[in-house]
């Protein structure tokens, strides 16, 4: 998919991470873009460094973690070397965010009231009953019964599930072009995880919001996603659309991945496909490709060589087993 | 004694204590709280199979594995494991020999392994504990080849839990739940903590292992892909009862209790079949205060008056009057 006008686009990013013992590579030179009313899911297992590629793109990364290369352009505008008091305005007002864990979110001591009044009245010039209102709406909107009388309620007086509402109305009060949902239905049971994830889809398309979803849960990328990067040791292995990646995964990883699932329509009698050994350590990723040691198809070029990301149908796969230039290989070897 | 189920719960109950405190329910003028987690729930597990309950969290699930296991009294009821009862005084001698083949596997595998013994010890505790071998060098053979059995290297005994990943640790778990000859294992929620390549292994050397040494197993998870991977029957549990019980494909194929087929339909699909489903409605209520007759009748669309008066009984797998009355479809109930 050729996007034009994207709404979110991150080229070669390099995150890192200072410590005593080197400089640990979190993010190792990704892009992507995401367009208007796109959902973008990110997958991996932990250490993949999905959160930390969400974290860059809000301007989060706390030291000794750094944005080491790269760009960051939110509707054309570059982002990742914009001033913190800057960044800060575009932060909330043209980028929400939805965390895990709702609880800690939301602030305990504050009714939900005057922290979704505040946040509009910080980033629109609505009146304090104007604001008001469009809380109102803004609840009635995410599915919060009677949302003129739970407005007032303080936010351990929500279940899990409408609390995970309550952030999700907060991100929304700005009306932002991008939403950053990090794991935002994993704190929850299946039964109301369904309800946000039908929530998060209508509300991307009604509002033309661009919604980069993080998560682990490939369930709730083949729901709700258009377009899926898989990510493995800070990179990313596969991304194209998501019925092609889900139902025929290029990368062996992603390959692996997709049938470690256990599907309820599956005979129970089959057996999982494994992966052997575990994601490397960010300080032992060995060289080459990341994945080299735990792959079936590995041969001596993913031994030394990392791979680019290929352009394959409608996939981008890093795997030198689409290479199709032998040439370049002999060159290297 | 052929037809006697390996594992047999009848009728077992659990009610916690939530009341404020006494001097605050003096003041404050409250009432006694009572917390009804597990009310009721009977199953039987056969020699070699194995069982799961599923539910969402607040269902229950955890604390009937609890009491299975004998970490936790049951308020009424009994476990039976092998014919012997846990719960009775008469027979503590056998029960002493029993627990010896009862092991427990926990969701958390950082939080269940003593970050500061060597896993050698770890996995010895249990042989030492129950003196199931007395010569030092056997006992290190012997923990050599648990670990081995669990795709570990025997030197990796020497090692601490911290210098392995939850993978590692979980199989470092179950190499201590079979040191002591276990034959029945009650796993609560085992993959959870683990990434889905990580649990397609766990999942996989569970199996391995139930083939080669017939264990047991109660399986416990709010993940029902993965129950449906592993169980051969199971138990659907709602605010500590069970709502269903049926043969594993059956369950999936022919949901019957509403709760179970809303369930069915919230789980995203990974196959992308684009099936249509019913959009799921409510949560799970607060179970101090649980609604009266059928727990699941403010969520359920072919509640009826009877629904609300009467708690349906567990009949041919299914505790629902709707179903037990044949009004199976939402728009007939509507």
């Amino acid at each position: 998919m050729s996007v034009l006008h994207p709404v979110l686009s991150v080229r070669d990013l390099r995150v890192e991470f200072v410590t005593r013992r080197g400089i640990l590579k979190a993010i190792d030179g990704i892009s992507f873009d995401i367009a208007k009313g796109e959902v973008l899911g990110v997958v991996g297992e932990s250490g993949a460094g999905k959160s930390v590629t969400g974290s860059a793109v809000i301007g989060l990364i706390d030291p000794p973690g750094r944005i080491a290369g790269g760009e960051i352009h939110l509707s054309g505008m570059r982002i990742d070397n914009l001033p913190p008091e800057e960044m800060r305005r575009v932060r909330g007002k043209r980028i929400g965010m939805i965390f895990q864990d709702p609880l800690t979110s939301l602030n305990p001591l504050y009714r939900v009231s005057e922290q979704l009044i505040e946040t509009i009245r910080t980033h629109t010039n609505l009146s304090a009953s104007a604001a008001r209102k469009r809380a109102i709406d803004l609840l009635a909107e995410v599915g919060i019964p009677a949302p003129d009388k739970r407005i007032d309620s303080y936010p351990h007086e929500f279940s899990g599930g409408m609390r995970q509402r309550v952030v999700i109305a907060l991100a929304l009060c700005a009306e932002p072009e991008l939403i950053i949902a990090d794991e935002p239905t994993t704190a929850l049971d299946v039964s109301v995880q369904a309800q946000i994830i039908s929530l998060l889809k209508r509300l991307g398309r009604e509002h033309g919001t661009a919604i980069m979803l993080v998560t682990h849960d490939m369930g709730v990328i083949a729901e709700t996603a258009d377009r899926v990067a898989v990510m493995y040791a800070g990179r990313i292995a596969e991304i194209g659309p998501v019925r092609d990646v889900v139902q025929n995964p290029l990368h062996p990883y992603a390959k692996g991945l997709m049938g470690a699932i256990p599907s309820l329509e599956n005979d129970s009698s089959e057996r999982l496909v494994q992966i052997p050994g575990s994601m490397p350590r960010l300080s032992a990723i060995p060289p080459g490709c990341p994945f080299n040691p735990r792959c079936p198809n590995v041969f001596d070029r993913c031994r030394v060589e990392r791979p680019d990301p290929i352009q394959h149908s409608e996939h981008r796969v890093a795997c030198h087993l689409y290479d199709q230039s032998p040439v370049r290989s002999e060159a290297v070897a | 004694m052929t037809e006697r189920p390996y594992v047999e719960v009848k009728d077992l109950r659990r009610v916690f204590d939530v009341s404020k405190p006494w001097l605050n329910r003096v003041l404050e003028g409250g009432e006694k709280q009572y917390l009804k987690a597990v009310d009721g729930v009977s199953f039987n597990i056969a020699k070699g199979e194995t069982f799961a309950l599923v539910g969402e969290s607040g269902s229950g699930k955890s604390t009937v594995a609890r009491m299975v296991v004998g970490l936790l009294p049951p308020t009424s009821g009994e476990v039976m494991i092998d014919g012997i009862s846990m719960s009775s005084q008469a027979a503590s001698s056998e029960r002493q020999r029993l627990r010896r083949r009862i092991q427990m596997i926990f969701q958390d595998p950082y939080a269940s392994l003593n970050p500061r013994w060597s896993v050698d010890r770890i996995v010895a505790e249990p042989i030492r504990a129950f003196r199931l071998i007395e010569d030092e060098k056997d006992i290190n053979a012997r923990v050599g080849e648990l670990l081995s059995f669990v795709g570990l290297h025997p030197a990796d005994g020497k090692k601490y839990p911290h210098e392995f990943s939850g993978g590692q640790r979980q199989r470092v778990a179950i190499a201590r739940a079979l040191a002591s000859d276990a034959e029945f294992i009650v796993c609560d929620e085992p993959t959870s903590a683990l990434d889905v390549s990580v649990q397609a292994q766990i999942l996989n050397l569970m199996r391995d292992l139930q083939d080669r040494l017939g264990l047991t197993y109660l399986f416990i998870s709010h993940n029902l892909a993965v129950v449906r991977h592993m169980a051969s029957r199971i138990g659907v549990m709602y605010l500590g009862r069970i709502v269903e019980i049926s043969e594993g494909r059956e369950l999936f194929t022919h949901p019957k209790h509403p709760y179970t087929r809303m369930l069915l339909d919230a789980v995203p699909d990974v196959g992308m079949t684009g099936r249509q489903r019913i959009p799921v409605s409510g949560e799970i209520p607060n179970p101090i205060s649980p609604p009266s007759g059928c727990t699941f009748n403010p969520r359920c669309p072919l509640a009826n008056e009877r629904c609300i008066e009467q708690a349906p009984p567990l009949l041919g797998g299914v505790a629902c009057h709707a179903v037990h009355e044949g009004r199976t479809t939402t728009h007939a109930a509507a």
